[in-house]
């Protein structure tokens, strides 16, 4: 029977390969990296597929993943958590530009403590993540909660088994704010943890967090919003303890200083805003300089008519859309880079 | 009937012409089966060469030093195979201690104990164990078994084999749930199937009169076991255990929701740790400089080369066994 239908199957499958190869009427967009955008991007896609035609296929591999494929070229666009620099940029004949707003919250399991309740500082989370702050009722911790009453318990921590943009923007905080953390451990993807254990995604890590009495943790702050876990608030720059949400995120894109840098190589820790959230995150778009190509304009439109018609849906899945000051910006770094 | 032997008599002449076309068939035959055979030791040494090409760059930039190290910081680009050896080595050692004699025990109850109509089911139970995929193991391991083992085993641990003089050392540290012991534990619940059902069958290949034998010369049902099947399934017994080994030693889900992921050398099993397959699993989508990508594939060959290892010492002992029983 089978091999009746082998020919048959064959025929299909020829049928598909040559169909495919046709020239299409449009372009189609294949992009890959970071998985931190990637659900907002699959919504972004297919609504924008039923609304023009153009299909956008992205992979999320993870940022490393993203930024070798577009320096290879097998890809239009690349995502990535973390910046390049210029002077990579240009190597590569790369444009840089950030897509949505996200964050990074700590999250803690303490008995009969609040979201929202614990207060902590940058350099007291450096000195958690370093291992030398041990016990939940250290004075480091209790002098910020004067209100609370901690328990005389150890702390562990719980970090990212897993390379990821959100481990990042979480040591890149913790290195702009205490200067043993970035001499001692520094920032990257992953990096080499003093103490604690690692959970693979953040569903490991919020798996490990409530699991364990004592311990800390951080999540992107969609899953917390989604899975209603205990988060801390972190002082920021100001000297106040934004709670983590949409004003604050914006706060924080907003008040960052982009007029200085060129192509848009700051990450928003530790922003400057009066009400900026203090580890607010953004993942980075790459694209191939030189605007001739029909899947490069076709990508700058995708990411333009994003911008433009794509707020709503990012906030739905608890995202938040970039300031229009910085839309703004954005569009005139391509008129420039674009010609 | 007669039809047919007539036909057969009168077919002398073509008999030749059909030998011919066989013997044909037969080089063809013989052909296939030997490509088959030789795509597999295609495939092993296309893959292992792979691998070490890969894991080159690793190995000649770090030197020795990959294998002794217990640093592995991305950010420095600094890396060593101390860890993921160890806490690979050491699961599979708990997995072993805590696998073989539970798999001795249902092996010996479904072929001597259990009444005829349980050895169906219990046997069927056992094999669909077999067929759980490793991520529920690992997802069960890390609501279900690390919550209780926190909670229960891990403090009495602590309490009852602490404070000896060399064991404490590795029942030292917090009751997290999470580490090498819970690890090993449900990679030893993981390749339980694998090795009862084998050592089932061997046991089944025990011939009758030995049995009988056995019996009338009195012996309990005990001695049966252990002086009578035990000895004579020996190599076979060796090759259900190396089985399981080889399992254990690969498994990469399971061991990555329960082990913690740390890269710390530490000697307590209540801590945790990391292993070979856990890191590449880990970490190798986001490995973005070449020496760290590098040092990810050196990881996987040196498990290529544990189990092959492994898996020849276990031959060789096999061999040595079977020679010396043929002598007795």
């Amino acid at each position: 029977m089978s091999l009746f239908r082998l020919p048959l199957a064959l025929a299909f499958v020829l049928g598909l390969i040559v169909l495919g190869t046709q020239p299409g009427e449009t372009a189609s967009i294949t992009g890959a990296g970071s998985t931190f955008v990637y659900p907002i991007l699959a919504k972004w896609s297919e609504t924008y597929r039923q609304q023009t035609g153009t299909e956008i296929n992205y992979q999320s591999i993870g940022s490393g993943g993203g930024i070798a494929q577009i320096k290879a070229g097998t890809v239009t666009f690349g995502a990535s958590d973390m910046p390049l620099t210029p002077a990579e940029l240009k190597e590569a004949r790369l444009i840089q530009f950030p897509s949505v707003i996200g964050a990074v919250v700590p999250v803690v399991n303490l008995p009969g403590i609040a979201a929202g309740a614990l207060h902590l500082t940058g350099p007291a989370l450096a000195d958690i993540y370093l291992g030398r702050v041990k016990k939940w009722n250290d004075p480091e911790i209790a002098t910020l909660n004067p209100e609370l009453k901690l328990p005389d318990m150890a702390i562990t921590v719980v970090h990212r088994s897993d390379g990821s943009g959100t481990t990042f923007n979480w040591v890149d905080y913790l290195a702009k704010v205490s200067p043993e953390w970035k001499a001692r451990i520094g920032e990257a993807t992953s990096v080499s943890w003093p103490v604690g254990v690692g959970g693979k995604g953040n569903e490991g890590v919020a798996a490990y967090v409530q699991r364990i009495k004592g311990a800390i943790g951080y999540l992107e702050y969609a899953y917390i919003l989604q899975n209603k876990m205990t988060f801390a608030l972190v002082q920021n720059a100001a000297g106040r303890y934004p709670v983590p949400g949409k004003a604050s995120f914006q706060a924080a894109a907003a008040s960052a200083d982009w007029s200085k840098i060129s192509d848009f190589d700051l990450v928003l820790t530790n922003a400057p805003g009066e009400d900026a959230y203090p580890i607010t995150a953004t993942t980075f778009i790459l694209i191939h300089r030189g605007g001739d190509d029909a899947a490069v304009k076709a990508t700058l439109d995708f990411f333009r008519w994003a911008f433009e018609k794509g707020p709503d849906l990012a906030e739905q899945l608890d995202y938040v859309p970039l300031p229009a000051s910085l839309v703004a910006a954005i569009e005139a770094y391509w008129r420039t880079t674009m010609p | 009937m007669s039809g047919v032997e007539a036909k057969a008599g009168a077919a002398w002449p073509g008999e030749t012409a059909r030998r011919r076309s066989g013997a044909l068939g037969d080089r063809i035959f013989r052909a296939l089966v030997a490509l088959a055979a030789g795509l597999v030791l295609l495939a092993l040494g296309g893959a292992a060469a792979a691998i070490l090409w890969g894991g080159l760059p690793a190995f000649l930039h770090f030197g020795l030093y990959f294998l002794t190290s217990t640093a592995w910081d991305p950010v420095r680009r600094d890396f060593g195979a101390m860890v993921p050896i160890y806490g690979t080595l050491v699961t599979s050692l708990i997995a072993m201690l805590s696998a073989v004699p539970i798999s001795f025990g249902i092996a010996v109850f479904l072929t001597e104990v259990a009444p005829g109509w349980l050895r169906g089911p219990v046997g069927a139970a056992i094999e669909l164990l077999a067929g759980i995929p490793s991520i529920i193991y690992g997802m069960w391991g890390l609501f279900v078994f690390a919550p209780f083992m926190a909670d229960h085993v891990e403090p009495w641990l602590t309490t009852l084999l602490g404070p000896l003089p060399l064991l404490g050392a590795l029942f030292d540290g917090p009751p997290l749930g999470i580490g090498m012991l819970t690890g090993g534990l449900i990679l030893g619940i993981m390749v339980v199937p694998f090795i009862s059902s084998v050592m089932r069958d061997v046991f089944l290949l025990v011939p009758l009169p030995l049995r009988e034998a056995a019996f009338g010369l009195g012996a309990t049902r005990w001695e049966l076991v252990w002086r009578v099947m035990v000895p004579y399934a020996r190599t076979a017994l060796m090759g259900g255990v190396f089985l399981g080994l080889g399992r254990a030693l690969g498994e990469t889900m399971a061991v990555t929701f329960v082990l913690g992921n740390a890269h710390d050398f530490n000697l307590s099993l209540l801590m945790p740790s990391t292993s070979i397959a856990a890191a590449i699993a880990n970490e190798f989508t986001e490995a973005d400089s070449e020496i760290y990508r590098s040092s990810l594939i050196a990881l996987g060959f040196l498990l290529f080369l544990i189990t092959f290892v492994v898996l020849a010492v276990a031959k060789l002992l096999m061999a040595r066994l079977a020679r010396a029983e043929g002598r007795i």
